[in-house]
C-alpha cells in the first residue's frame, strides 16, 4: 500500500514530467542489462538499415548447383536449398521483421491503451460497450477476416500492419483497462480530480504513466508474436512475397528440415532471439526506472 | 542395477525424509522432475505399431487427410479413393502391374462387333458383406443412382460413355429406362455405349461406376441422401475384400477382413488402419519410430537422408500426372504465341528436377507424360535460351525490355514457392525479365484462375484413367479445367470429332501425337515435371505392386519379414 | 456479485449476435466456395449440390433460417464431410482440446508457478536470470518449432515417449502438454514473479515475518494466495487462447481436436462448421473472459467495492 505521503510526492513528479524522465533515463544507465540490451539493438537495427550496402550477396542471388551447404569462408550462415546466401537473407529478413515488429506493435499498443484506458476510466455503459467490442473482435475468425481484408483491400505492408495491429490490440486493451480501473480509486487521482484537472490530463498525466510497468513487460512480448505472426500472415498470402523473405518465414521454413540443415533454423533463430532478450532486458529496466515506488527501496 | 522407476522412488523418499523447512520450495521442484522422469521412463516400451502390425496382420497406412465421404458416389479424393479401393471392388478390377483390366465382381465379359455392347456375367458367390449376393440389378439400380442428379455425383461422367448417360443426368430426359444399363437376369448385365469406347472397361474400376447395396442405403436413408448415415460403421455393407470396422473422425479409420470377399482366400490382411495426417513431417516422424507401415508422401527435406540411409523404403515411380505452369491467354502479353514460347524456352527443367525436388521427378517435355497406354507423346520442346531470346525480341521484347509487369501465381506450399522461385530467378537471367511472385491460400487462388484472375499460375493435373485423351482434354475450350483462355476450333475439333472416329489403333495414336503438337507449338500449358509417386514403404509389406496410377490392390499385401 | 454476472450474461446475446452476424457474411464474401477443388465441378453438378445446401436462396433467407436452427441448438450439416453434423463434429473434438487444454493449464502453472515464485524470492539473482530467460525463451519459441524439437529428442533419440497420437499410446499426452503449456509457462511465470515481488514487499509479510513464523509458512500461506493474483486473472483468456490456438499443435502431434476441424474448415469453406466453431468459441472466450473479470474483482478489494455498488 502506498502511504498519504508518497502519493503527494507522485503528484509533484507528475506535475513537472521532464525531471521524471531525466530520472529514468539517469536510473536506466544503471542497469547495466538494459545497457547492453539497447546496444545490441541499435547495432542490429543499424546492421538492418545498412543492408543493402554491407551484404554479401544480393537476397535473391541463386546457386541451383551449390544447394544448401552448412556455414563457410564464403558464406557465414551456409546456404539454403537454392543455394541463396542466408547471411544475406537474414539480414533482408530483418528489415522486414523489424519494421513488422515495430509498426504493428506500435499501432497495437495506440490502439490498446487508448481503447483500454478509455475504457477503464470512463466505466459505465461506455465500458460495457467498448470491453464487449473487443469481446467480439476476439471471437472472429482471423483467417477468414485476413483473406476478405486481402480480396478487398489487395495486398499491401501496410495492411499487414494493420491486421496485426487489429488483433494484438485486445489483450493490450484489456490490461490496461484493468490497470486504470485499480489506479482510478487510488487517492492520488481523486485528489487530481479534485483539483478540476480535465479527463483528458488526468488520464495521460496520471493514469497512462501509472500503468506504463504492464505496458511496458506486455510490450516486449508483443513483439516476436507480431514477428511470428507476420510468417503465417505470408503463408495466407498477405504480407512479403518471395524471394524476399523474414526471420519469421525463415524460421518456419527451417523447421522443416532443423535435421538435415540446421543452420536454416539456427541463424534466424538466433538473431528473433536476439533481439528479444534485448528488448525484454530494455522493458525491465524501462520499467523498473519509471517505477517510482520501486525507486524509494 | 535398479530399474529406474525404483531410483526414483528412492530418491523421493530421500526427499520427504528432509524436514528443513527452508527447502520445501527445492524440495516441490525436485519432486515434479523426479516424477516427471519417472513417468518418462515407465513410458517407453519394446514393440512398435509396425512390429505388432506384422504380428496381427494389420497394416497401418498414413492416409493424409480426414476422408470426406466413403460413398462411392459422393467421395472427390485420392485418400477417400484409398480407402474406397480396400471396401469396395469394381465390375471389372485392374492388374496391380500393367493395370489392364482382370475379373472383379463380373467373372468375364463378352463385347459386341461394333464395340458398342457389353454383356457382363456376375460371379455366382458375389456378396455384400452382410452375405446378400450382388446382382446385375444392384448395377442398375447404383447407375442409376450415381447418375442421379440430384446425387450431385461429381464424378458422374464417368458413366457418360453409357447410351443416353449424359441428358440423364444433366437432367435432359427423366426415364433411366432409357440409358444403356439393363439386368438381363440376377446374373447378366447388357450395357450399351453411344460410341465404341476403348477405355470403358477402365472405368468400371472407378468408384462412381461401383455398386453400392441397395438394401443398406434405402434402411438408412433415402436413395440420393448425401447426408445419409449408410455409412456409418455398424450400418455400411459393401462389396470388396474388406468392410468397415470402426471410423473415429479424424483420428483413424479401420476397416476388417470381408469375410463374404468372394476372393477371400487371397486376402492375407486382417485389417487396414487409415491415418489421416495432413503434416507430412509428422508423418514422416511416425514412420520413423515405427508407427506406420506406409505414408502418404515423404517431405522433400528427408528425400536425400532416405536415399541414403534406407534406399529400399523410399519408394519413387513414374506417376500418370503433369506439373504444369498456365498462361492468360485473353492477355497480353501472353496472348502472343512467341512470348509463351520464349518463356516455356528459358526454363531448365533439369536443374529443377535436381536442386529443388531432389531428383524425385521426371522433367517434363510434353503435356501427357509419356508411356500413357501405348502412347510416346512427341518431344517438342528444349531448354534453350537462345531461341527463347530471339523470339522474345521478335515478339518486340528485346532482352526484356517494355515487358508489362507480371505476376507468377501458386498456392501456398514450400515446393511450390521453391520452383516458382528457381523459374523467376531463370526467367530473369535467361531473358531479362522481372517476374513478380504472388501467392495465395488454396481456395483463393483456385478462385483466381476460376475468373482468370492471374497472368501466369501454377497448375497440376492427375489422370483419371491411363489414357492420353484425360490429358490432351485441357485444352479444349469447353473444358472448365482449361481456365487458360486458351480457345482453339481446330484443337476442338481434332479432340471432339476426329480422335473418337479415329478406325485403328494406329490412327488414335497419330491424332493424339497432333493434338500434342498443337500445344506444344501454341504452349498455353508449360509442362514443368512428370508426377512421381514418394512415399515411404516399410520393407516388412510385400505386394503392393508399383503402378503408374498408384493403384493399391490391398488383397495381395502381405505383412512379415 | 450475482447480478453482475447476470447482467455480463445477458450482453453476451447481442455480443453472439454480432460475432453470427458478421461471421456469417464474411465467410460468404471470402473468395472460393467450399465446392471449388482443383477439378472444376460441372455447373448442373454444382447446381444441384448448391440445392442441397440451401446455398440457392437469397442470402438473407439463409442468414434467418440459419439463425433459427441455431436457436434450437442445430449448427446444420458440415459442408465438407457429408454426413455429418457440426454438432457431432465439435462433440467429439471439443473433448479432446479441453483435455489437453487443461493439461496445459496444469503444465503452465506447475512450471512457470515454480520458477516466478523462485526467482520472486532472489531477485536479480543468477537463479532469477536463469529462470526468467528460460522463460523468454519459453515466449519466443513458437510451438511450430518447440513441437517437433521436443519429439526429436524424448521421441526419436532418446526413444521415451511416442511422436504423436493422443490416447493411444502410453505416455502419448505428456509432449502435446509440454508443448502447448510451455508457451503459457513462461507468461505464469512472470506474471508470479511480479506479483510475488508486489505482497513479499507488503505491510503484513513483514508482519508475518516479525511475529517469528517460518520462512516457509510465510510464503506459501501468506505470500502465495496474494502473489498468485495477476496468474489467477489471467488463467482465463489464457484457456480460451489455448482452445483457440491448438491448431498447431495438434497438427504437429496429430491429434483429434477441435483445432484442427476449426482451421481445416476455414482452408476448406465449410460454412457451417466455421459458423459452429466460431459460435462455439466465442461463448467460451466470453464465458471465460466474464469469468477472468469476477474472479480480478473479488480477489481485489479495491474493485469489490465498485461490484457493491452495482449490485
Amino acid at each position: 500500500m502506498t502511504s498519504q505521503a508518497e502519493n503527494l510526492t507522485n503528484i509533484d513528479q507528475f506535475e513537472s514530467g521532464r525531471s521524471l524522465w531525466q530520472d529514468a533515463w539517469s536510473r536506466l544507465k544503471r542497469n547495466k542489462l538494459a545497457i547492453i540490451g539497447l546496444s545490441l539493438l541499435i547495432f542490429i537495427g543499424l546492421v538492418c538499415i545498412l543492408t543493402p550496402w554491407i551484404a554479401p550477396y544480393s537476397y535473391e542471388h541463386q546457386n541451383l548447383a551449390l544447394g544448401a551447404t552448412p556455414p563457410s569462408a564464403q558464406h557465414w550462415f551456409g546456404t539454403d536449398n537454392l543455394g541463396r546466401d542466408l547471411m544475406t537473407r537474414v539480414m533482408y529478413g530483418g528489415r522486414v521483421s523489424l519494421a513488422v515488429g515495430l509498426i504493428a506493435t506500435a499501432v497495437a499498443l495506440t490502439i490498446g491503451v487508448t481503447w483500454g484506458a478509455i475504457a477503464g476510466y470512463t466505466g459505465g455503459k461506455v465500458d460495457t460497450i467498448m470491453m464487449r467490442l473487443v469481446d467480439i473482435i476476439y471471437a472472429l475468425p482471423f483467417m477468414i477476416f485476413i483473406v476478405l481484408l486481402m480480396v478487398v483491400f489487395g495486398r499491401s505492408l501496410l495492411l499487414l500492419f494493420l491486421a496485426i495491429g487489429a488483433v494484438e490490440w485486445l489483450t493490450m486493451a484489456r490490461i490496461v483497462r484493468g490497470q486504470v480501473q485499480t489506479l482510478r480509486q487510488l487517492e492520488f487521482v481523486e485528489a487530481a480530480i479534485s483539483i478540476g484537472l480535465s479527463k483528458a490530463t488526468i488520464i495521460r498525466r496520471h493514469i497512462i504513466p501509472n500503468a506504463l510497468g504492464p505496458v511496458i513487460v506486455y510490450t516486449t512480448l508483443t513483439i516476436p508474436n507480431v514477428m511470428l505472426l507476420e510468417a503465417f500472415l505470408s503463408f495466407l498470402g498477405l504480407g512479403i512475397q518471395p524471394p524476399q523473405s523474414s526471420w519469421g518465414v525463415l524460421i518456419s521454413n527451417g523447421v522443416e528440415g532443423m535435421e538435415e540443415y540446421p543452420w536454416l533454423l539456427i541463424f534466424p533463430g538466433l538473431a528473433l532471439s536476439i533481439v528479444l532478450f534485448s528488448l525484454n532486458f530494455l522493458g525491465d529496466g524501462l520499467r523498473d526506472a519509471l517505477d517510482v515506488r520501486a525507486s524509494k527501496d | 542395477m535398479h530399474p529406474p522407476h525404483l531410483r526414483a522412488i528412492e530418491l523421493l523418499r530421500t526427499l520427504m525424509r528432509q524436514t528443513s523447512p527452508k527447502q520445501t520450495l527445492h524440495r516441490l521442484l525436485i519432486s515434479t522432475l523426479a516424477l516427471t522422469s519417472l513417468t518418462l521412463m515407465a513410458c517407453s516400451n519394446g514393440e512398435t505399431r509396425v512390429e505388432s502390425g506384422n504380428r496381427d496382420g494389420i497394416f497401418h497406412v498414413e492416409n493424409s487427410a480426414e476422408p470426406q465421404s466413403i460413398d462411392p458416389h459422393v467421395s472427390t479424393g485420392v485418400p477417400e479413393n484409398n480407402i474406397i479401393l480396400a471396401l469396395f471392388e469394381g465390375l471389372v478390377s485392374k492388374d496391380p502391374a500393367d493395370l489392364t483390366p482382370v475379373p472383379g465382381i463380373a467373372e468375364r465379359w463378352e463385347i459386341s462387333e461394333d464395340g458398342k455392347t457389353y454383356l457382363f456375367y456376375i460371379r455366382e458367390n458375389a456378396r455384400w458383406s452382410d452375405g446378400e449376393p450382388i446382382t446385375a440389378h444392384d448395377y442398375v439400380w447404383s447407375w442409376s443412382r450415381s447418375l442421379n442428379p440430384q446425387m450431385a455425383n461429381e464424378y458422374a461422367y464417368m458413366l457418360f460413355p453409357l447410351k443416353n448417360a449424359e441428358p440423364y443426368a444433366t437432367g435432359k430426359m427423366d426415364n433411366f429406362d432409357e440409358v444403356g444399363v439393363h439386368a438381363i437376369s440376377d446374373r447378366i448385365l447388357k450395357v450399351e455405349l453411344e460410341n465404341p469406347t476403348d477405355y470403358f472397361l477402365q472405368l468400371l474400376d472407378h468408384h462412381s461406376t461401383y455398386a453400392v447395396p441397395k438394401h443398406t442405403i434405402l434402411k438408412y436413408g433415402s436413395k440420393t441422401d448425401r447426408f445419409s448415415n449408410w455409412t456409418r460403421p455398424g450400418n455400411m455393407v459393401s462389396s470388396g475384400p474388406f468392410r468397415l470396422k470402426e471410423w473415429d473422425i479424424y483420428k483413424v479409420l479401420k476397416v476388417e477382413k470381408n469375410p463374404y470377399y468372394w476372393d477371400k482366400d487371397t486376402v492375407s490382411l486382417n485389417e487396414i488402419h487409415f491415418y489421416p495426417i495432413e503434416n507430412f513431417s509428422t508423418a514422416e516422424r511416425m514412420f520413423r519410430v515405427g508407427q506406420v507401415h506406409k505414408t502418404f508422401e515423404i517431405p522433400l527435406n528427408k528425400v536425400d537422408v532416405y536415399r541414403k540411409e534406407n534406399p529400399e523404403t523410399l519408394r519413387n515411380e513414374p506417376y500418370i500426372g503433369t506439373y504444369y505452369y498456365q498462361f492468360n491467354v485473353t492477355k497480353p502479353p501472353f496472348d502472343d504465341v512467341r512470348v509463351r514460347r520464349a518463356l516455356s524456352l528459358a526454363i531448365d527443367r533439369e536443374a529443377i528436377n535436381h536442386s529443388v525436388m531432389f531428383g524425385v521427378v521426371e522433367p517434363a517435355y510434353t503435356l501427357t507424360p509419356p508411356g500413357a497406354s501405348g502412347y510416346e507423346p512427341p518431344k517438342l520442346i528444349s531448354f534453350d535460351p537462345e531461341e527463347a531470346r530471339r523470339l522474345l525480341a521478335e515478339a518486340g521484347y528485346p532482352n526484356g525490355e517494355g515487358f508489362p509487369e507480371v505476376e507468377l501465381l501458386y498456392n501456398t506450399n514450400e515446393s511450390h514457392r521453391k520452383i516458382a522461385v528457381a523459374v523467376q530467378q531463370m526467367w530473369n537471367e535467361n531473358l531479362n525479365l522481372n517476374i513478380q511472385l504472388l501467392n495465395q491460400e488454396w481456395k483463393v487462388y483456385l478462385a483466381s484462375r476460376n475468373n482468370l484472375d492471374y497472368d501466369i499460375a501454377r497448375a497440376g493435373w492427375i489422370g483419371d484413367i491411363v489414357n492420353p485423351i484425360n490429358f490432351l482434354d485441357l485444352g479444349l475450350s469447353s473444358n472448365g479445367n482449361n481456365r487458360s483462355g486458351y480457345n482453339n476450333p481446330a484443337y476442338d475439333e481434332l479432340i471432339l470429332k476426329t480422335i473418337p472416329e479415329s478406325a485403328t489403333k494406329e490412327e488414335r495414336l497419330a491424332n493424339f501425337a497432333k493434338a500434342e503438337e498443337i500445344i506444344l507449338n501454341e504452349m498455353p500449358f508449360v509442362p514443368i515435371y512428370t508426377y512421381k509417386t514418394k512415399y515411404l514403404l516399410d520393407p516388412s509389406v510385400k505386394g503392393l505392386t508399383p503402378n503408374f496410377m498408384d493403384y493399391y490392390s490391398y488383397k495381395h499385401v502381405t505383412l512379415g519379414n | 456479485m450475482l447480478r453482475f454476472i447476470f447482467t455480463r450474461l445477458l450482453q453476451a446475446i447481442p455480443v453472439l449476435l454480432v460475432v453470427i452476424t458478421v461471421t456469417f457474411f464474411l465467410v460468404r464474401f471470402a473468395p472460393g466456395g467450399p465446392f471449388d477443388g482443383e477439378r472444376k465441378v460441372d455447373p448442373s453438378v454444382l447446381k444441384a449440390l448448391e440445392a442441397q445446401y440451401n446455398l440457392d436462396q437469397p442470402l438473407i433467407t439463409q442468414y434467418f433460417s440459419y439463425l433459427g436452427d441455431l436457436i434450437q441448438g442445430d449448427l446444420g450439416p458440415s459442408f465438407k464431410y457429408p454426413g455429418r453434423s457440426v454438432n457431432e463434429l465439435i462433440g467429439a473434438g471439443f473433448p479432446i482440446t479441453a483435455e489437453l487444454g487443461i493439461y496445459a493449464i496444469l503444465v503452465a502453472l506447475a512450471i512457470g508457478g515454480c520458477a516466478g515464485v523462485l526467482s520472486a524470492l532472489k531477485p536479480n539473482s543468477t537463479r532469477d536470470y536463469v529462470s526468467m530467460s528460460a522463460a523468454m525463451i519459453g515466449i519466443c519459441m513458437p510451438a511450430f518449432l518447440l513441437g517437433p524439437l521436443l519429439i526429436l529428442i524424448f521421441g526419436i533419440w532418446l526413444e521415451w515417449l511416442p511422436v504423436s497420437g493422443w490416447g493411444d499410446l502410453p505416455g502419448d499426452k505428456v509432449l502435446p502438454s509440454l508443448t502447448l503449456g510451455a508457451v503459457y509457462a513462461a507468461y505464469v511465470a512472470r506474471l508470479s514473479r511480479g506479483g510475488m515481488l508486489e505482497v513479499l514487499s507488503q505491510d503484513y509479510i513483514r508482519t508475518a515475518r516479525a511475529k517469528g513464523l517460518p520462512e516457509h509458512v510465510v510464503i506459501l500461506k501468506h505470500g502465495l494466495r496474494a502473489g498468485m493474483l495477476p496468474v489467477v486473472a489471467y488463467l482465463g483468456p489464457a484457456f480460451a487462447g489455448i482452445l483457440s490456438g491448438s491448431f498447431v499443435i495438434e497438427s504437429v502431434f496429430q491429434i483429434h481436436g477441435l483445432g484442427r476441424f476449426y482451421v481445416l474448415a476455414a482452408f476448406n469453406r465449410d460454412y457451417t462448421l466455421i459458423m459452429g466453431c466460431t459460435v462455439f468459441l466465442a461463448a467460451l472466450i466470453i464465458l471465460f473472459n466474464l469469468f477472468s473479470d469476477v474472479l480480478a474483482a473479488y480477489l481485489n478489494p479495491r474493485l469489490r467495492s465498485q461490484l457493491g455498488g452495482k449490485s
